[in-house]
């Protein structure tokens, strides 16, 4: 009886086990930038449709995805919000070399949930706000142009009372969505998700006020010899994947 | 070693979780010691909602402190009072999530006394206050160690409600964890073991120091 039930639980286990792994045929695990997470819902859906293969997401920090891909994490491409961290991955052997590419140029917006609010420089000029939500420019590439941004413009030393950050854009996003900032720097990109779409006020930060937002991806050594990784990364360089991210208010190289 | 965002960090950890265990203290005692004697049947509801952020994730107290305490939230509404970004907001935070740390070493002390105690004290004329001042309350010391002890380690060790409402103010709402998170995000490892090891040695002497305290001092019931 006691050996009979062992041989089922075996059993049950080697299903489960084989079960998994025959589900992870044509599948891709992708780390993608909080910024470029809207666009890249829609490509992913372009994708599995013209593909077949599945696409498994996760949004966060291009920090954060470093250091977690640096310790064994099981991302097999790597959509970054810098062209910094890419390259150290393929210098440091967990990037394939040669799969690196600039997708995208991001652009940095000053947004605001009220309608009337911002206008333009001046609206930071005149400093009528208790808040203003940056990324954290440690952190977040676009929290470092929001601040070269605000230094070019010299405003950085006045406003450091009134800056609170977002550990990434996404976090960034939440405090003006639920109106505990007034106002903040996002990507053009989060702007132009379905959901913020000709919500509230904006202005188009110049890109000479701050270093181009050179966004890069790369195919990881995990993803190798992955046919659905690569055949993602063929998608998001060809026409379709780039208009996509066109639409979303990128530049492309 | 440390640079001086660290120590900024360090010291708003220290106030944060010193103010939490005060106000929790003055909180939490009435609470516990109504769920000691009363018997109501609410009693049951009210210890399961003290309970409760010990399931429930911090993220969550955050989430709501963001949007339902917002200022497109009701409260934020009606009186313009919002709690992100602010000390106090975290405070307030704090207290809620290490209220069972706190709550719950009392209510157990307070029900060890019995009302034996108190009883005597009443018959010799001690009104309730003051018999709760010369009797129970010294009788529940042990309670009460332990519960500002653990009150205090768990609000240091808070991650999830500051990262999502504190926006990241030096000097304000910048703390230790999230300090350590934000070290590792732009790889200095070097600086997050540094700050790691201190947090992870402090709460091992923390509730080092509680089980030596429970050992020594076991609550004596006449």
């Amino acid at each position: 009886m006691r050996k009979h039930l062992l041989i089922v639980c075996l059993s049950a286990v080697v299903t489960v086990f084989l079960a998994a792994h025959g589900a992870s045929a044509g599948q891709v695990q992708v780390a993608v930038a909080a910024n470029f997470v809207p666009a890249f819902k829609d490509i992913a859906a372009e994708f599995e449709k013209a593909s077949g293969h599945s696409v498994q997401t996760t949004s966060g920090s291009s920090g954060k995805f470093y250091a977690q891909i640096k310790n064994g994490a099981p991302f097999e491409v790597f959509f970054s919000a810098d062209d910094e961290r890419p390259k150290l991955l393929e210098d440091e052997g967990l990037g394939v070399k040669g799969t690196r590419f600039t997708y995208a140029i991001g652009r940095l917006v000053l947004w605001s949930q009220d309608a009337s609010l911002v206008t333009g420089e001046e609206t930071l000029k005149a400093g009528k706000f208790k808040h203003l939500a940056i990324a954290n420019p440690k952190t977040a590439p676009y929290g470092t142009a929001a601040m070269q941004a605000l230094t070019k413009l010299g405003l950085w030393d006045g406003l450091q009372s009134k800056l609170v950050m977002g550990e990434n854009l996404g976090q960034t996003s939440g405090f003006l969505e639920s109106g505990n900032a007034e106002l903040g720097f996002l990507a053009l990109s989060q702007v132009m998700d379905d959901k913020l779409k000709g919500k509230g006020s904006r202005w188009d930060v110049p890109a000479h006020l701050h270093e181009p937002i050179k966004q890069d991806a790369v195919l990881l050594t995990t993803g190798e010899k992955n046919p659905a990784a690569k055949a993602l990364l063929e998608f998001i360089q060809n026409e379709k994947g780039r208009a996509i991210i066109e639409r979303f208010g990128y530049a492309l190289k | 070693m440390l640079n001086d965002l660290d120590l900024s960090a360090l010291w708003v950890t220290l106030r944060l979780a010193g103010m939490t265990v005060l106000v929790l203290l003055i909180v939490g005692t009435p609470i516990a010691w109504w769920l000691a004697h009363t018997r109501s049947r609410w009693r049951t509801v009210v210890e399961a909602v003290v309970a409760l952020p010990i399931v429930l994730p911090p993220t969550v107290l955050g989430f709501y402190i963001l949007v339902a305490l917002g200022p497109y939230g009701p409260i934020g509404r009606l009186t313009g009072v919002t709690f992100a970004f602010t000390f106090w907001g975290l405070v307030v935070a704090s207290a809620f999530y290490s209220m069972p740390f706190v709550v719950q070493p009392l209510h157990a002390a307070f029900e060890a006394i019995g009302r034996a105690p108190l009883e005597a004290a009443w018959s010799l004329r001690a009104s309730p206050f003051d018999a709760f001042v010369t009797v129970a309350s010294p009788m529940a010391l042990r309670g009460y160690i332990s519960g500002i002890v653990l009150g205090f380690a768990h609000t240091m060790g808070e991650f999830g409600v500051v990262l999502m409402v504190g926006g990241s103010i030096p000097g304000k709402t910048r703390v230790l964890s999230t300090t350590v998170f934000d070290h590792v995000e732009v790889m200095e490892y070097q600086q997050a073991h540094v700050l790691s090891a201190a947090m992870l040695i402090f709460s091992f002497l923390v509730l080092l120091g509680v089980y030596i305290v429970n050992r020594k001092f076991p609550i004596h019931v006449s």
